[in-house]
Parts: C-alpha cells; sequence; structure tokens
C-alpha cells in the first residue's frame, strides 16, 4: 500500500508546486510593493520644464493622482509614452512624471525636456529627481514604475513596467473610480 | 553574517550541525567575492570610495553585503555596478556618517523595498519555509537513506 501511495503523494504534491510555480502569469520579477496603503514619500523637486518652479505632491492632497517615475534612458519608458499620452487625454486624473536621473549628471534634464517637445507631454507637471532620493523613496528598482495615490496621500497601487491600456482600464480605472466614491 | 546560525535552537545532533552549516551556506553566500569596494566616482557624486572611519567602513561593508541589488536582484548592493546599487551604497554611507543604526538602515530599505531587498531573510513566520526546508530535506533523504541500508541489510549476499 504504502509503495503506491508515497510516490502518488510525493507526484501530487509535485503538480501542485508546478501549477504554482510555472504559472505563465505570474511575473517572478514582480515584488510586492511595502508602499501599498501606506502614504505617498513627499517630495519637493524642481520642475523639468521651467527649473524655477517647483514639482511638490504636498500640493496634491485631496485629489485622486498618478505617478509616473521614467527616464530617457529607459527602452520601456518610450514603449509606454504612446500610452501615457493617450491616457492623459482623457483628463482622468493628473500625471507626475518624475524624470530619475540615473548618472545623476545635469543631462537627463535637457533631454527629458526635448523628448517631451518631440513625442509630446503627457504629465501635468514634471519632476526632475537628479539624485535619484525619490525613486528611492518610492522604492523603484527599475524605471517605469507608475503609482496611484488616493485623496488622502496613500498609495493604492503600484503597475512596475510599461503602462498599456490593458492595465489601465483593469488596474487603474476601477481603482480611480473607487478612490472618488470612497472619500 | 549575524542573523543566519542561531536560526535553530541548538541540537546535539551530528546530522542538525551540518544542516545548519549547509543551510547556512545556501542561503546567505553571494555569487562573487566581496572584497574590494573601489567606487569609480561617477560625475555629480560625491562618492569618497572609503569611508573616513574604519569602523564605520566595516559596517557599511557588512550592511552592503545583506542588501540585494533590485535591478539586478541576485547580486549585493556591494558587488553590482548597477546605478540603483550606487545610489543604494551612498544612502547607507550617508546614513553610518549620521549615526544611524544598522537596524535603522534595514529598516529604511525593508520600508521601500520590502523585505526581499534583504539577503538572509529574518526567521519569521512568512520565512519559515525557507529556514526549515534545508532541515527538513535532510531529515527526508536520511530517513530514506536509512531505510534503503535496513533494507538491503536484510537481503541474502549472494542475490
Amino acid at each position: 500500500m504504502w509503495k503506491f501511495l508515497l510516490p502518488f503523494a510525493a507526484f501530487v504534491a509535485l503538480v501542485v508546486l508546478f501549477a504554482f510555480g510555472l504559472n505563465p502569469n505570474r511575473d517572478i520579477h514582480a515584488l510586492p510593493s511595502p508602499l501599498i496603503g501606506k502614504p505617498a514619500p513627499e517630495f519637493a523637486l524642481s520642475n523639468v520644464i521651467d527649473p524655477s518652479t517647483i514639482v511638490s505632491n504636498a500640493a496634491l492632497k485631496g485629489q485622486v493622482y498618478v505617478v509616473n517615475v521614467w527616464g530617457t534612458w529607459c527602452a520601456e519608458c518610450r514603449v509606454e509614452h504612446e500610452e501615457l499620452l493617450a491616457i492623459s487625454r482623457e483628463h482622468v486624473v493628473p500625471i507626475i512624471g518624475i524624470d530619475w536621473s540615473v548618472d545623476h549628471g545635469p543631462g537627463e534634464r535637457e533631454k527629458a525636456k526635448q523628448w517631451l517637445e518631440r513625442l509630446g507631454n503627457p504629465y501635468s507637471q514634471v519632476a526632475f529627481d537628479q539624485e535619484g532620493r525619490t525613486a528611492i523613496d518610492f522604492g523603484v528598482y527599475a524605471a517605469p514604475e507608475t503609482f496611484l495615490v488616493d485623496r488622502q496621500g496613500n498609495v493604492i497601487f503600484k503597475h512596475i513596467s510599461g503602462m498599456t491600456q490593458e492595465v489601465w482600464e483593469k488596474q487603474f480605472l476601477p481603482r480611480i473610480a473607487a478612490a472618488r466614491k470612497g472619500a | 553574517m549575524t542573523r543566519r546560525s542561531h536560526a535553530r535552537s541548538p541540537a546535539p545532533a551530528l546530522a542538525l550541525a551540518v544542516a545548519v552549516a549547509a543551510a547556512a551556506a545556501l542561503a546567505v553566500v553571494p555569487a562573487g567575492s566581496a572584497g574590494a569596494f573601489a567606487e569609480t566616482p561617477a560625475a555629480g557624486l560625491d562618492e569618497q570610495g572609503q569611508m573616513q572611519d574604519p569602523a564605520l567602513q566595516a559596517r557599511f561593508e557588512h550592511i552592503a553585503k545583506e542588501l540585494r541589488c533590485l535591478q539586478c536582484q541576485n547580486e549585493t548592493i556591494a558587488d553590482s555596478n548597477a546605478d540603483l546599487a550606487r545610489d543604494l551604497r551612498r544612502q547607507v554611507r550617508e546614513m553610518l556618517i549620521d549615526g544611524k543604526s544598522d537596524d535603522a538602515i534595514f529598516t529604511f530599505m525593508t520600508d521601500r523595498y520590502g523585505e526581499f531587498v534583504r539577503f538572509a531573510p529574518p526567521l519569521s513566520p512568512k520565512t519559515a519555509l525557507i529556514w526549515g526546508a534545508p532541515f527538513f530535506m535532510l531529515l527526508l533523504g536520511g530517513a530514506i537513506v536509512y531505510r534503503v541500508v535496513r533494507q538491503r541489510s536484510r537481503m541474502p549476499l549472494d542475490e
């Protein structure tokens, strides 16, 4: 009896393990963000377009908004740019861009300006994170990452990698509607 | 390198001691060596390569070896040349100079990046499986070997 039952039990255990581990829909690189449900990190950074002004999320308290961390060095950001433009045309929520300068040089600001002039600007404001500190505060480990912040200033969702229409419609829009109803 | 070997209460069995060593080696030793910490100072960075105070430098090296570079996932921030790893090393140095404790630095990192940022996850109900699996495997293997050896010893020699 055991001779049959033990291997069979092991087989079943393996099937369960593989069903979970080899699930193609499971992104092994997706890490749960500890930021969900917590206040969005505060930032006050100089504006990419107009360096004399400051972009701060303290001013956004009371409204639902999206934070998109990107950089001109990031290929996936170029891919998602069209989708961000389409989203911005819907005028659902303000999109705050954080231009992440990974080399800490001032050159990224100029490149970002040119990028936005050439491709169009989906952002209501773009902050320049020259030192990468705001990116660290948001726990960003690879651009692009997109955060959804509710009226109380709490992060309620984080999407890693490029924005797509599907992600926007399935993940963001329902949460935005719920966040508006809730408060 | 503190949190690993006392994860389990000590047991007299030699097998367990072996398991502890094996588990520690599996769980903690990062790929590659982590001896040299020469920093290539990038433009616009106030990176001073080594820290002035050797005690702080020692703590820095210890912490940097315990933190994962999330861009590359299987390297420590001490080993990685990725931009984010460099920024996190800067963060660790600054916090050390500010007089922050090791725990405060680890908390800063896990608050932002989650437990995954730590190479050796602390023993908790959520990580019990990771810590326990090597011991379980060893016990299982030992049981199988024991059974096989006992069965064979009962077989006739000329078969």
